[in-house]
Formats: C-alpha cells, structure tokens, sequence
C-alpha cells in the first residue's frame, strides 16, 4: 500500500503548493486591485487612521485639526473651529476626497509625502504612531474675519483677497457664499454626498472659490494696467500728462462709440491723466490701449503676471487680457470690459506690483510646514513673479492713485490717519444684470504692508453717473485694512 | 530505529505556546496599548493544558511523532488569538460581537481532554477495527441526527446541527466524519482484495466488476443525500473525496479515482441543475467582481470582503489588531483563514499553510511506518481528510474552487470541531507511537534456536 499513499502524499503536497499559490497571486500580485477595490471599505477608514496634521494660521489660530475618537473605524476625525470662515482656504477632508489646503498639502499633512520619510523611519523604530504634519498658513485672522463680516454684511456674493505686496503672502482670502467644511468632512458617507450635492447645484455656487477659481471683466480697475503701460511707453509722461478726453470715443468700424460712465463729460476733453483716473473716464483709456496697440497693452498685463501660472498652492484659473481682435476690442478691454478676464487674485497682484515698487511677489498660502514635534521641515521664501512696471512707473502710479481715494470716486476707501492708494471699478456684465463693484487698494502708500482686491458680483447700482465700485467694494477694503494697520 | 524525541517535542512545545502568547500580546498592545489583562491567566492555562497533554503523550504514547502535537497547538493557539483580536474589535459587526474566545478556550481544553482520554484509554487502535460496522452505523446515525424534528437545527442555511437542551448546539457530522474514516478503513481492509483484483480491462483502465460499485455508490448516495437533505456542500465533498482516496489507497486502482471523479462530476452537476445554491455558489466562483452578484443576497460580497482583506493585507499584512478583519463576514468560523491573511499577510498564511503540510505530512508518514493495513488506511485516511479538508475551506476563501462552508481546522470557532479534531490528533498519535515503537527484540541465545526477522 506505500505506493498509493505516497502517491496519495504527492497529491496531498499538490494541493498546499495550489493553495499557497493562490494566496501568492492574491496577496502578491492582485493585492493592489483588491486593496483598491471601491467597495473594499478599509480604504475610506485608511483616511481616518492617520492623525492628520493641523491647520493654522499666525502659528496659532487652529483652522483644522483631528481630533482622536473611540470609534474603530474612525479613529480621527477632522474639525473646523472656525468654521465657514476659511472654508475655501482649508477646503475639507471628505471620506473620498478633499479639497483646498488639505489636498493640495494632503501628502504632508498625513504623513506620507518623501519630506517626512526621515521621521517615518523613526517613527517605525520607536514604535510611535505616523502623524501627519502641520501647515501653518500667512492669514491674518484679523483681515480674515474683517474681511468675512464686511462682505457678509453687503448681502452680495463675492471676493476679498489682501496680499503682502513685499512678500506675496496672502493675509486674508473670503469668498461667499460660503460654506462649513465639517458638513463635507464627517464619516457618513451618505450625508457628506448629499450635502456636497446640494452645494454643487447651487446657483450661487458656494463651493466655488471665487478669489482664484473664475475670473471677472476687471471693469475700471484695469484703467491702472492701462495707465501704467501709458507711463512705462514714454518715461517723460506722469500724472499730469494731458491727454484726450472726449465724451464719447469714436471706435473703428462700429457706429457705437465708446462713452464715459453714465455718458458724462470728462473734464473739458482734455485732461490731466490723474484727473482721468480720478474721475475713472473710460474715453482717455480707451484712446490709450488704441495708440499703445494690442501688443503692448496685452505684454503689460503679462507683466503683471496675467499667463504666468500660479499656485497659492491651490492652483488659480488663468486671467486673461483677451484674444487679439481689432481697435475697438483693444479700447474696451483696456478700460477691462469685453474679452478681458481677471481673477480677484491677479487684480490684487496688480495691486500689489504698484506698492512693491514695479514688482510682483508669487502670491502664497502656507507659511510653514512643521513636523508633530514641531520642528521646521520648510519655511516658504518670497520670490518674484515679475517686474511689472519700473519704479519710477510705480511711484506715478501710486501717487495717482492715492489721489483717487483723496479726490475721486473712492472717497470712501480713506482710513483716517493712512495714505491710501486705490482704483474703484464697475464692470459691466450680461444685460438686465447689475454690474459687478471692484476695488483694488494697497496702504499705506509710503510703506505698503497690505494690497488687495475686492469684488463684489453684481454690486454696483446703477445710480447717477457716479462709478459706483467705491459705493460697495471701498468700504470694505477699508475695513480690511484698518484691521491690519490698526 | 527512531528517536523518541521528548525533549525535542518539550521545547517545540513552549515555543508553539510562546508564538500564541506573543501574538496575544500583540493584540492587546496594538489595540488597547496595554497587554491584555487576561494575559497570565491565559498563558498559564495554555501552557498547562500543553504540558498535560506532553505528559499523557510521554507516559502512553511515548514513541509518537514528536511534531503533531506542537504543530496542532500553535494552529490551536493561532486561532485562539484571532478570535480573542475579533471580539476585541468595538465594531458592532457581527464578526466582532459573535467572537467569543472565552468558550473556545475552553472548548480548546475539553478538546485536550478528549486528546488525553483517547489516549489512555485506547491503547491499541486495532480495536477499532472490530468496531468497523459499528462506527459505519454511528457515522451514518450522527449524520442524519440533524433531519430528526425537534432535535436538528438550521443555521445559515444549512441544517447541520442539533441541539442539546443546556449544552447549546453541535455539529454532529463532525464527529460522524472521524466514524465513517474508521468503518472506510476496516471495511477496505476486509474487501480491499475483492476490490482490487476483480475486474476486466478496458482502454489501459482496470474496470471494477459491476456489483463491487456497490459501497462507493452507497457512499455518493449519502454524500448527495447530505447536500440534499442539509444543504451542506462542504461535508458532501469532504466525505466522499476522502472515500474515493482511501479506495485507492487500499486497492491500488486509479479506476477507482477515475470513477469517483466521474461520480463526482455527475453529482455536481445535477445539484447544480436542481438546487438554486449550488448553482449560485457556480455563479459566484467564476464572477466574484461582478457589482451585480456582490450585491445579491448570498452572493460574492463574503468571498469579496475576505479577497479584499487579504489584499490589502498585502505581502506583510497590517500586523494583528492593526487590520479591519471584522468586516469580513463569519471572520471567525469560515473566513478565519481570511481574517488572518490580512493581519499576518502573505508572510503569516504560507507559515500557516506550511503548518497544516508539515502535519498532514506527519500524518502520512504515520501511515507509510504503520505495520498493517488497517493502520494505513487509517492514518492515511484521517491525514487526507484533515488535508482535504484544508484545501476545501481555504481554496474556497480564496476563489481557487467553489466556496463550499467548512471550518478551518483547529481554528475556527465552534466546539464540536474542534473536539473531533482533537480526537483524530490522539489517534494519529497513537498510531505514529504503535508504528514508531520498536519491535519486541528477539531473545538472544536461546538454545539452537534461529530467529528470523520477516
């Protein structure tokens, strides 16, 4: 009978080899497929088992944390202390995915990305648990929440950003509507989906960052690029330049001219550029983006950093000056209607550019990523993005502009006690829609600490023959930087 | 001549029980940060019950195989610490709550009990023999008990069990597999030359004489009964796959294998034309992916939810307590084997697959050493079972063949298996000591008289 049983011994053996390769194909090779699998549910719990890092700003205001549960599950769950407040600068951690600060840092703040490896091979000796790191952002919660109350207050959808012109980093970015990032970031996958849902197919759109994700016509506040390409065209030109302001603009080819807000004068046809600005006359732009040609005004905007890409880390939609067409096409978008698009970032860039003595600083979020034990891993360092305009150019522009808040149409962009330099605009949208108010400002203007746009979507009234972005977009800006200078 | 191997078996002892309470540590410290409470009254209540059971083997047993016993403890143990890491789990699923380690525990010690007794009390396993038409009627009786009203039990679907009023359920077929190996074995012996011999030729095939069909077509009748009458595919195949091996054994004809595939196949597929289950069970083996089966009711998602636990376990596995086995439905009966893989990963389950190999293996070469044909067949039959059994069960978690339930030897949770397989341990064991043991030494010097040694 040995035989047979060896025999029965060597089948005995086949089926362990079969079934040790079976697991081998299994745990080997298919394990990605398996682990991945959608309805494997270990993945979504994967996301709650690292402690992530925190989110804060100033180094100590907690915009996101997790926190430790006694679930199995869910072993950490994210929270916003602050809520709405900076729901578009954190976004939120969903079970499948996430948004803002938290994925576009996602690799550090759970740990995984290459910078932290070092710490992870310690953690794995010491038997620590891996925690992400944190993120600390350049926000100043001030601006932040003057920001976010005084547009909240308008009623209006719309967009604030500040910048450190010297710097680049971003002090306060508000976007409303607005909407909690602990609604989209609890465990229950249902009820996170279904509030997500509701958001997305709102019309207005709260998901949407609206300082970096779409762009705007940048309406008068353009009339800056414009003058400054003017400036940068012949050095001996500045403020009291005169030049062309008729009430209407003949345009080529078209029986339509172009004429001042409300179809007012500007002056006595001709002005002094400063006064032109002041007054914000679309006709004496108009005839300078048509002298200075497409070229020259389209390199301009680049050279404010229009077409360079920008990620603050969240990426910003691209702004644009507008696709080449003929004269007339050229006269509007220099006064920022037509085809031209900005974004509230870029046009805070603008702004920033002008403080900065000509130039631009790459615009930024975070601040500093920390490890858990709170050692540096990397420290952002402001770079340039573009030298915009010489500062000879800078320094017109600057005075011009601060005469724009003393004298003209954004009167009520004056902090008591501080220069203020700023340009109001109202763009001009579909018809029936009431136009969009913009404000670009910086402050003080001998020493810029602050640069920002505002906007605010359909916030103008059309009232008078008063460009009435200085009605609702001044005071806001105001209070945004009487929060940071005071 | 062989080596008794005490001490060797002593020390692989400890170690099988130092494995378990390590890998019991682990499970407190990754899930709790502490170990667990319970640690030193469980160590010392393993380690006991182990050094019992040495010292039984020691005194009654004292020639056998020095590697069956730890082999069977560290498996015995392996499952222990799974099912205490399931019920650790807060989850509410019922993978976690229904795991109760405390009663396997416990079941482990009556299973070492029985080990014991067995062993003492049944010095010599050829008595089975005279028993072999009594254990074929035990077999039989233990294995329609669950049909008798009042007494029989459906659970899962599958009416296998029988209750007893203050003792909770068990799975009488389990015994009934241990009787029915035994009664294969004593009647082969007696009919193995009738079987064997009989016959005419036919294409390179020896044929058996019709009326000599006779017991292996009783067999598929009652295995086919079984998965008729209680629906369990598991005990069908298990049984009648170990006859046909044991067939061969005891006769030497592959006809016989041929026939029982045949047999086998046949069978199958008039289950799968006539039960919904077999055929859905069909469905599932070749589609598991399928989003439409896995949403079905008894369809893939068990087999998926231990799939995908056992890939995202991966090559080195998540470490014990650190997993989420409790999502796999039945982690700790059927899918124990799952359950495991994503915990201990590839790395745990080709250890575990190599103890279960070096065991049957061990049982095997019990039978090949063994001195007569009973003991063979026997010991030949119970190791195939045990590997047969395995592979049935593991396969099945892991989509090399139909899933079919059936525990996982020594590990999965339930009492009644446990117990006959403690029992086929202590009788393998006795048979490795009757086949290790020396023969009685000739008298030297006794006269003109010559001894022969056959």
């Amino acid at each position: 009978m040995n035989g047979t049983i060896k025999r029965a011994a060597v089948a005995c053996l086949a089926m362990f080899a079969l079934l040790m390769i079976n697991v081998n194909v299994l745990q080997a090779v298919n394990a990605k497929d398996l682990s991945d699998d959608a309805r494997n549910t270990r993945n979504f719990y994967e996301r709650y088992a690292v402690q992530r890092g925190r989110i804060t700003t100033g180094g100590k205001v907690i915009l996101a944390q997790s926190k430790e549960t006694d679930s199995n599950e869910f072993k950490f769950v994210r929270q916003y202390p602050e809520a709405k407040l900076y729901a578009h600068v954190t976004g939120f951690f969903s079970p499948e995915s996430e948004s803002g600060i938290e994925h576009y840092r996602n690799d550090l703040l759970d740990g995984s990305s290459a910078d932290l490896l070092l710490q992870r091979g310690i953690d794995l000796f010491t038997g620590e648990p891996t925690r992400g790191a944190n993120v600390d952002l350049t926000i100043n919660p001030k601006a932040q929440q003057a920001a976010y109350d005084a547009l909240r207050q308008s009623g209006k959808r719309g967009a604030v950003v500040a910048l450190n012109p010297k710097t680049g980093a971003i002090l306060a970015m508000v976007s409303l509507p607005t909407y909690d990032p602990a609604e989209l970031s609890g465990t229950n996958k249902s009820q996170v989906f279904s509030r997500y849902d509701e958001l997305a197919k709102d019309k207005n759109q709260p998901l949407l960052n609206r300082n970096i994700d779409r762009t705007y016509p940048p309406g008068s506040t353009f009339k800056v690029v414009t003058a400054a390409a003017y400036l940068e065209d012949d050095p001996s030109r500045d403020g009291q330049t005169v030049v062309d302001a008729p009430q209407v603009l003949k345009l080529p080819n078209t029986t339509v001219g172009l004429p001042n807000y409300g179809g007012a004068a500007c002056g006595s046809g001709q002005v002094t550029l400063v006064y032109a600005l002041e007054r914000s006359c679309n006709t004496p732009f108009g005839s300078m983006g048509m002298d200075l040609g497409y070229d020259k005004m389209r390199e301009q905007t680049e050279r404010f950093g229009m077409g360079v890409p920008v990620s603050v880390p969240m990426p910003v939609a691209k702004s644009d000056f507008g696709p080449r067409e003929d004269q007339s096409a050229v006269a509007m978008a220099s006064i920022g209607q037509r085809s031209n698009q900005m974004t509230p970032l870029q046009m805070a860039m603008i702004a920033a550019g002008i403080a900065n003595d000509g130039t631009v600083m790459k615009p930024y979020l975070v601040n500093k990523i920390t490890d858990a034990k709170g050692d540096t891993i990397d420290e952002a360092e402001p770079d340039e993005l573009t030298e915009a305009v010489s500062s000879e150019t800078a320094g017109k522009l600057r005075d011009m502009m601060v005469s724009v808040v003393q004298n003209g149409t954004a009167n009520q962009a004056q902090v008591s006690g501080v220069q203020v330099a700023g340009k109001t605009g109202t763009a001009e949208t579909a018809e029936g829609q009431a136009p969009h108010a913009w404000f670009i400002s910086f402050a003080p203007a001998d020493d810029p600490q602050i640069a920002m746009a505002v906007l605010v979507e359909s916030g103008a009234a059309r009232v008078g023959a008063e460009a009435t972005g200085g009605g609702t977009a001044a005071p806001i800006a105001r209070t945004v930087m009487e929060a940071v200078l005071k | 001549m062989p080596a008794k191997r005490r001490l060797a078996q002593l020390v692989m002892l400890a170690f099988a029980v130092a494995i378990t309470m390590g890998a019991y540590a682990n499970v407190g410290l990754a899930m709790n940060g502490e170990i667990p409470s319970g640690m030193l009254t469980y160590g010392l209540s393993l380690g006991g019950l182990m050094l019992a059971a040495y010292l039984v083997l020691a005194k009654f047993a004292p020639w056998a195989d020095p590697l069956i016993l730890p082999l069977v403890t560290v498996i015995n143990g392996l499952g222990l610490v799974m099912i205490f890491r399931l019920s650790e789990s807060p989850s509410k699923l019922p993978s976690a709550t229904l795991a109760s380690p405390n009663s396997q525990i416990l079941w482990t010690l009556v299973g070492v009990v029985l080990f014991s007794v067995t062993l003492i009390f049944m010095r010599d396993h050829r008595a089975l023999q005279r028993l072999t038409y009594t254990a074929g009627a035990l077999g039989l009786l233990l294995l329609v008990s669950p049909l008798t009203p009042g007494l029989g039990q459906e659970l899962n679907g599958a009416r296998i069990w029988i209750g007893i009023p203050g003792l909770g359920q068990l799975q009488p077929a389990e015994f009934a597999k241990l009787a029915l190996v035994v009664f294969f074995a004593g009647y082969l012996v007696a009919k193995r030359d009738v079987l064997a011999l009989a016959g005419r030729r036919l294409l390179f095939i020896d044929l058996p004489r019709a009326r000599d069909l006779g017991p292996v077509l009783i067999t598929w009748g009652v295995s086919l009964g079984i998965l008729v009458m209680q629906k369990d595919l598991g005990s069908s195949l298990l049984l009648f796959g170990t006859f046909i091996v044991m067939l061969y054994i005891a006769t030497q004809r592959s006809s016989w294998v041929i026939i029982g595939i045949l047999l086998f196949v046949g069978g199958a597929l008039l289950a799968g034309m006539l039960f919904d289950h077999v055929q859905a069970r069909f469905e599932v083996y070749l589609n598991p992916e399928d989003p439409e089966l896995f949403k079905k009711i008894g369809g893939s998602e068990q087999l998926m939810q231990g799939l995908f636990a056992m890939g995202s376990g991966g090559i080195l596995g998540t470490g014990l307590g650190q997993g989420h086995p409790e999502l796999i439905p039945l982690a700790f009966s059927d899918f124990i084997f799952a359950a495991t893989g994503e915990e201990l990963g590839l790395t745990g389950l080709m250890a575990l697959l190599m103890l279960y190999a070096l065991l049957v293996e061990r049982g095997l070469r019990t039978s090949l050493a063994a001195r007569d044909p009973f003991s063979k067949l026997l010991a030949g039959g119970l190791s195939f079972l045990l590997a047969w059994q395995v592979f049935i069960i593991v396969g099945g978690v892991t989509n090399l063949i139909p899933l079919t339930g059936l525990v996982t030897p020594f590990m999965s949770q339930g009492g009644s298996a446990l117990l006959a397989n403690w029992i086929l341990i202590a009788l393998l064991v006795r048979m490795s000591d009757a086949a290790r043991r020396p023969p009685p030494q000739a008298i030297q010097n006794e006269g003109m008289t010559q001894v022969f040694q056959r």
